[in-house]
């Protein structure tokens, strides 16, 4: 408070500040990359052994935004990013299916639906379980309000409707790959549209 | 004055939320369970603290003209370092509070400090001026946080004691938060008023 303003030395103090504020930051972010990359890559391994059987081996596939699992020779399933618009934003889920084509168990990766009521999808046991081993050849994918065997999230029709559209878009992508001989050959240019890429961390 | 009244001033009688009602904005928005308002009050503490201090140092050589810019450096660095450190140490708790980690730069309570209290005093009465301010937000979002999650969820702290999933789903939206706090805020001026 007590400097007088002058020219000179507003800028020295201003650059000096962002100086050694940027070289703070830059040391900071060196530190602390790997961790996070770890942290993420560690939540994703995580999603991963949740929605599917045990397997050994798991292969990203970026471009179409799926994992491909396996046991040893032994294909174990597929484990399909999905995302659809929630209530209040993005709702990307982590769909595991078997090659049977039923699906194993689902995981939200991210969401941002309203606590204590959409976002009672990533605790709602009830509505939760009821996704394991979902065979779609035998239930209807729909919530129950439209006339299908999902039931919905207390409250939170919308949350519950942009879930079971996010499992059936993986479904989608699924019997997609499944008609194909050789997976790698999958191209994104279908009707079915999923999210790229992996990391939501920025 | 005294060390301890320089804390208990900031926890009480200075108590950002309910007398000086200052960074409403998270404190509407993270208050939906008490842990998710006690994680936002340690993180603004922790800000609050360091910025407290690094500006009492360097405010006698900042020219007055450019003081509110530098200022605002010198607490989007620390928010930013907060950032990074709960990204890698603890994304769980990155996720919950995500947008409103970034947002602490802007919160009031943090250049207010800086403005009423920071560039007029040392660093070690500065630090005790951030720890008391700090504690009072954190302990405001907490019951905050506390009264309505009781109230929506059923539950404290993320035991739900209810049984069931349904609580008061009003109270952990936006018309509860607003609710809660006037309550809360009559009750806490009240208390003042009588001691």
């Amino acid at each position: 408070m007590a400097v007088k303003s002058s020219l000179t030395n507003m800028v020295a103090v201003l650059g000096l500040t962002c100086l050694v504020c940027s070289a703070l930051l830059g040391g900071a972010y060196a530190l602390t990359k790997e961790p996070i990359q770890a942290a993420a890559a560690q939540k994703t391994t995580q999603a991963i052994a949740q929605v599917l059987p045990h397997f050994t081996e798991v292969e990203y596939n970026q471009e179409d935004g799926f994992y491909t699992a396996m046991d040893g020779e032994n294909l174990v399933g597929y484990a399909i990013e999905s995302s659809v618009m929630g209530f209040g934003g993005e709702l990307k889920l982590l769909v595991g299916i078997t090659p049977d084509g039923v699906v194993y168990n689902t995981a939200v990766l991210a969401h941002s639906e309203t606590p204590g009521l959409g976002a009672k999808c990533t605790t709602d046991t009830r509505f939760m379980d009821q996704w394991r081993g979902f065979d779609p050849s035998v239930k209807k994918l729909a919530v129950t309000k439209d006339g299908g065997d999902v039931d919905a999230i207390t409250a939170s029709t919308i949350t519950s409707r942009a879930y079971t559209q996010a499992v059936s878009n993986a479904l989608g992508v699924f019997a997609l790959l499944n008609n194909q001989e050789d997976p790698d050959a999958f191209s994104g240019d279908s009707v079915v549209k999923i999210e790229e890429g992996g990391q939501d961390n920025e | 004055m005294s060390k301890m009244k320089l804390v208990s001033d900031g926890l009480v009688k200075n108590n950002p939320t309910f007398v000086l009602l200052l960074g409403m904005c998270p404190t509407l928005a993270t208050t939906t369970s008490a842990i998710n308002g006690l994680s936002m009050g340690l993180a603004t503490l922790f800000v609050l603290v360091l910025s407290n201090m690094a500006i009492s140092a360097i405010a006698p050589v900042v020219p007055d003209k450019v003081h509110i810019p530098v200022y605002i450096v010198v607490i989007a660095t620390f928010v930013t370092l907060l950032q990074f450190l709960m990204q890698a140490y603890s994304p769980s708790m990155y996720e919950t509070l995500g947008l409103f980690i970034p947002l602490i730069v802007v919160n009031c309570i943090v250049l207010g400090r800086a403005e009423a209290f920071a560039n007029k005093h040392g660093v070690g009465e500065s630090a005790l001026d951030g720890i008391g301010v700090g504690l009072g937000f954190t302990c405001s979002l907490t019951v905050l946080g506390l009264v309505r999650e009781i109230l929506g969820s059923g539950s404290a702290f993320g035991y739900n004691f209810i049984g069931g999933n349904d609580g008061m789903l009003a109270f952990v939206m936006a018309p509860g938060a607003f609710l809660c706090l006037g309550y809360l805020m009559v009750l806490f001026n009240k208390y003042l008023k009588k001691n």
